[in-house]
């Protein structure tokens, strides 16, 4: 398979507009970073939106009438805007900003679930999730005492959906599971998933750590009542996060922290909460890292989420099959046409972090453990893997790297 | 950095010396690395004057944290259990020969210290307290 085939975009015109990735992790050995899955590196546009917003309009936001005050608000905003439509959602206020992933979960299990779940309801998890879409609902299940039944996943890494079917004849109340996993690289089928769950009346909560900065995400064709992702993952900044939900839910819904900016009006004993999205967002938000999640949506728009998704599927196809010629490699998960590029691996007789650390020395950055999904592991059999995840600034070389180096770890270690 | 994977490492890794299950013992004690899993056990048996007369340890990890079992087990085989109560983050980098490890690799070459700590004391340690325990 030609590397050539694959040729969606310019790539080196890409790569220059990262500055990390021109860095040298040692004289004369350039950086592989194979590690967008925990966090993806920032364009160049994104750092100077950041940069330009602190030197130029820098201010608190629905507050003050001055110049800066309303320069600010305006651009806050509009990243709520360009967020909306980013995904696809019918209105911007159906777009709340949380610190990151994990704090949307946490909205909705506070917020959503707290309020309209009672003693005996069930949810309906999967055992491929992270911890940020496990621990909240074992915190609220022990709290309400409710049901957890959690989706298998079988062996080649998909999520087994005659249990699922079955799971939805007990009536669950809530559905939430990931897009994407962040192990295996599993793209699950939200759009059947949450038809079947709306047909069993129940609301969906989808984890789109993984999907939004890889894919293209509609939420109104995959019909979800719920979306949490994080900015940092998808060449924006960290500290900002995304829970998209139906306004309808949003209205329904009690604040989740109390203080400023969510409120209407207070008195001493007695508070009226803001209109959405504003009374899910108390104190002052991330506001330049809104100004860089609004550059880095621009950015991946200019390349188009498509062409992302095809460079991304050339690659993993290549890597996948560059992998197994490794001597005692096993990778785990589905085959390259339904998977995103992520591949966890582990060596026959090396520890995964050794594996890592091995490769670092080449320059080349993969992450070793269990990638918070303990669950997912025990299921694999398997305490850690080392994990290699590529995005749109990677190139079929670096797998090329990746492969020498793997090779080296095996000589090592004989 | 280069040198983490020396010889030494590698073929303590592969072919330890001092690994297995004592039963019954006098002490045993395991912990793990939540960081990345690494589980280990120790095992001793101890003589009524305090001697540590027979040592052994079980689990998994990197090859660091098990090359760091290996050859502190040995450092420690016919000592006074007291001597291991002296033991710190100094100790272990020269059994394995380092002169630094990262903060992430210190763990695990330190979780051996850990647990035979944990055993002989009879309690838990915070990695804090022996990372800042110089011997
Ligand atoms: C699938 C998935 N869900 C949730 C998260 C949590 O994201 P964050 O740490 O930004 O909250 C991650 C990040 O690793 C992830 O991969």
């Amino acid at each position: 398979m030609a590397a050539e085939t694959y040729k969606i975009f310019d790539i080196t015109k890409i790569r220059a507009d990262f500055p990390i990735l021109q860095r040298e992790i040692r004289a004369g050995v350039k950086l592989v970073y194979l590690d967008s899955t925990a966090t993806a590196q920032k364009p160049l546009a994104v750092i100077e939106a950041m940069d330009r917003y602190y030197r130029w309009s820098n201010a608190n936001i629905h507050r003050g009438v001055h110049t800066l005050g309303e320069e600010a608000t305006t651009l806050y905003e509009a990243a709520r805007q360009r967020v909306a439509k980013f995904i696809h959602a019918c209105k911007a206020q159906e777009i709340v900003f949380t610190r990151n992933t994990t704090e949307a979960i946490n909205l909705v299990a506070y917020s959503w679930g707290r309020s309209q779940l009672k003693a005996g309801d069930l949810i309906i998890l999967t055992e491929m999730e992270h911890h940020s879409n496990l621990v909240p609902w074992q915190i609220l299940a022990a709290e309400k005492g409710l049901r957890l039944e959690f989706v298998p996943v079988t062996g080649d890494g998909y999520l087994d959906l005659e249990v699922y079917d079955r799971l939805l004849e007990q009536h669950p109340r809530l559905v939430a599971f990931t897009h994407m996993s962040n192990v295996l690289g599993t793209i699950n089928p939200v759009r059947e998933m949450t038809e079947k769950a709306h047909r069993a009346g129940a609301l969906v909560m989808v984890d789109g750590a993984q999907s939004v900065p890889h894919l293209h995400v509609d939420v109104q064709a995959l019909g979800v009542d719920f979306l949490a992702f994080s900015a940092h993952k998808m060449l924006g900044p960290t500290g900002i996060g995304v829970l998209y939900a139906r306004e309808t839910l949003l209205e329904q819904m009690p604040p989740f922290l109390g203080g400023g900016d969510m409120i209407k009006r207070v008195e001493l004993r007695t508070f009226t909460p803001n209109e959405i999205p504003h009374k899910f967002e108390a104190g002052t938000p991330a506001i330049a890292e809104a100004v860089g999640l609004e550059a880095a949506i621009a950015y991946l728009e200019s390349v188009g989420m498509e062409a992302i998704e095809a460079h991304e599927r050339g690659l993993i196809a290549y890597a996948l099959e560059r992998l197994a010629e490794v001597p005692g490699l096993k990778v785990y998960g589905p085959a390259a046409n339904h998977r995103g590029g992520v591949a966890s691996f582990v060596m026959e007789g090396v520890h995964p972090h050794d594996v890592a650390q091995i490769l670092d020395r080449e320059g080349i950055a993969v992450r070793a453990g269990h990638h918070c999904a303990m669950p997912l592991h025990q299921k694999l059999g398997a305490v850690a893997t080392t994990r290699a995840s590529f995005y749109l600034y990677n190139t079929y070389e670096e797998v090329d790297r990746l492969i020498e180096a793997l090779h080296k770890v095996r000589a090592i270690f004989g | 950095m280069d040198d983490l994977y020396r010889e030494l490492i590698i073929e303590r890794y592969k072919m330890p010396h001092h690994r297995g299950i004592l039963e019954p013992h006098d002490i045993s004690f395991e912990d793990e690395n939540p960081l990345c899993g690494d589980r280990i056990r120790i095992d001793l048996r101890v003589a009524e004057d305090g001697t540590i007369t027979e040592a052994a340890f079980s689990g998994h990890g990197c090859a660091i944290s098990q090359a760091a079992a290996d050859l502190l087990i040995e450092s420690i085989l016919g000592k006074p259990i007291e001597e291991v109560k002296a033991l710190g983050r100094q100790d272990i980098l020269d059994l394995l020969g380092f002169e630094e490890l990262g903060p992430v690799r210190i763990k695990c070459a330190l979780l051996p210290l850990k647990v035979l700590k944990a055993g002989v004391y009879g309690l838990r340690h915070h990695d804090s307290e022996i990372l800042s325990e110089e011997s």
